[in-house]
């Protein structure tokens, strides 16, 4: 049992960073213009995460388990660890990186590895989503940016009740997008475990069960608040004051607009209350909060005319959805192999 | 909790208002001690000089009050420099006005009666642009996207005023009843009128800068 636990290490480590890092989209701007203290935000951020990741997280891990279910705690292991060394990787080459891309990546060299047919058309599912998630954080920021700057011109509210609105939105904005990432991004640290989890079912009386996956989300979701809680400051400061320069009200549309988008992609509840209405629903696919952020920003960067683009990110984000799958596979592989024949351990069944 | 931030924001809201109608009416006021200087009602003038100096008193001591709030209840953050400045900035344009009647009535310059209405053209000029100023500085408040038009005001009555600065400079000196001396002494009084609207035109600039880091 503790080597089960020793196993899940990797996505534990990438929950880590994956909190540090995405904490840091939501609050970085609230939190560099001193709109709200900084343990505030950490706070609220951890406490969504994991409320996100418990309660929602089971839909988007799903689809992970279409693309290549993991059979083999080690296996898992390796494939969650290929993954971390991708995104480090590719952070320090100056890539755009995504935790998702990195994962499905690393999946895909595990089916290889197997010998598993990987399911195609689960794999294009996701893969149009890298594309389609920035694309719509922009619409939606636009559509969200335009009414509210309208709104604003034209009602005169004076500066400072305007200051303490903004707080109140950026916490509640920061509170909807701790649960949107916990919610869609749990399933990059602890989808590959989900058909080896060591929890079992607890059933708690009255009718309650924690379940096994509850009990790994959790885990899992614990790991991303404390990225947050103990290494997300440095990466706030550098989001809110050097890359984006937002003001606190752009700020909230941006969080709110990326938000919505791993609401979107995450929630089972939406995606049930659409086909109810005989309409399209979108994917349950976990998508990259930081790569979000990049086109709700441009979204408003060519609603304001077209100034603020920069062209050079997005073509690293294009390039990302390329590299970053490709070396994590790449990675998974050659990892599984040294899984498989140096540590003697089975990394699929 | 909206409460508590309402009402706190609505404190200090109504501080700045108060201390902004301080730098209006100690524009009102100077005007009208000059008028009074050029009537010869010297006594009138030390009236106005005192209200000015209590009107700066009363400006000083809210700009005070709302530095320490804004510190103590951690409020706009962002746009906290800015409003500093453009607060400490505006305090200026009391101070010179002060000193401008306590000069006058501490020297009593003999300016020759050709040159009465140019002072109080340029007065005039120079007042409406500290008006327009505090007008937009209101707006940078309350509708940030009507700061350009008093900005544009303020430029316009800046102009005015060098123009009639000009004007001043140029009869005075050309002028063959005058001694140098007197002169040079009347100089110094039209460039400081005049530096009301030179100091209003520099705070417009500065206000355009601030306004424009508000848009969304």
């Amino acid at each position: 049992m503790p080597g089960s636990f020793f196993f899940l290490s990797s996505g534990l480590f990438m929950g880590w960073g994956l909190g540090a890092n995405d904490a840091a989209n939501i609050f970085g701007t609230a939190v560099a213009t001193r709109m709200i203290r900084y343990r505030t935000a950490t706070v609220i951020a951890g406490v969504f995460i994991i409320l996100g990741a418990v309660s929602g997280g089971g839909g988007v891990s799903r689809t992970y388990g279409q693309l290549g279910a993991v059979n083999a705690l080690p296996g898992a292991f390796t494939v969650a660890f290929a993954a971390g060394l991708t995104v480090l990787w590719m952070v320090r080459l100056g890539l755009a990186v995504s935790t998702s891309q990195a994962i499905v990546g690393a999946i895909v060299g595990w089916n290889l590895f197997s010998g598993t047919p990987t399911d195609t058309g689960t794999l294009y599912r996701i893969m149009s989503t890298w594309v389609f998630a920035p694309f719509l954080g922009g619409l939606l920021a636009v559509a969200l940016y335009l009414p509210a700057r309208r709104f604003l011109n034209r009602t005169r509210i004076h500066l400072l009740r305007l200051d303490s609105y903004t707080r109140a939105a950026l916490l509640a904005a920061g509170a909807f997008g701790a649960y949107s990432l916990g919610m869609n991004n749990i399933a990059n640290v602890m989808g590959v475990f989900l058909h080896d989890s060591p929890f079992r079912d607890l059933y708690l009386g009255a009718g309650l069960t924690f379940t096994g996956i509850q009990q790994l989300f959790l885990l899992g979701g614990a790991a991303m608040a404390l990225g947050v809680l103990t290494y997300s400051r440095k990466v706030m400061m550098t989001v809110g004051s050097g890359i984006y320069a937002l003001s606190p009200v752009t700020a909230f549309i941006v969080v709110l607009a990326s938000s919505l988008v791993l609401f979107v992609f995450g929630s089972q509840g939406l995606q049930s209350l659409l086909l109810s209405l005989g309409l399209p629903a979108l994917p349950l696919v976990p998508v990259s909060q930081s790569q979000a952020v990049v086109g709700a920003v441009t979204g408003i960067g060519l609603a304001r005319g077209g100034g603020n683009i920069n062209f050079r990110l997005l073509g690293k984000i294009g390039l990302g959805w390329v590299a970053t799958p490709a070396a994590a596979a790449l990675l998974a592989y050659i990892g599984l192999f040294f899984m498989q024949n140096v540590f003697l351990q089975p990394v699929f069944f | 909790m909206k409460k508590f931030f309402r009402s706190r924001a609505r404190d200090i809201e109504e501080k700045i208002e108060e201390y902004l109608c301080c730098i209006s009416k100690a524009g009102l006021i100077f005007n009208e001690g000059i008028r009074d200087y050029f009537r010869d009602k010297h006594g009138r003038l030390e009236e106005r000089r005192q209200e000015i100096s209590q009107l700066e008193r009363e400006a000083d001591e809210l700009l005070k009050k709302i530095k320490h709030d804004l510190y103590a209840h951690m409020l706009i953050p962002e746009s906290r420099g800015d409003v500093f400045e453009l607060l400490d900035d505006l305090d200026d344009i009391v101070d010179t006005t002060k000193q401008v009647l306590l000069q006058l009535s501490i020297e009593t310059p003999a300016i020759p009666p050709f040159l009465r209405e140019d002072f109080l053209d340029m007065t005039g000029a120079s007042i409406n642009a500290v008006d327009e100023l505090v007008r937009g500085v209101r707006a940078f408040f309350m509708e940030t996207q009507m700061v350009a038009d008093y900005v544009n005001k303020v430029f316009f009555f800046e102009k005015e005023a060098d123009r009639l600065e000009e004007i001043s400079k140029r009869r005075i000196f050309s002028s063959e009843e005058t001694r140098l001396s007197c002169k040079m002494h009347i100089r110094h009084f039209i460039e400081k009128i005049a530096l009301l609207s030179d100091k209003s035109e520099e705070i417009a600039k500065n206000l355009l800068i601030y306004a424009a880091k508000r848009s969304i």
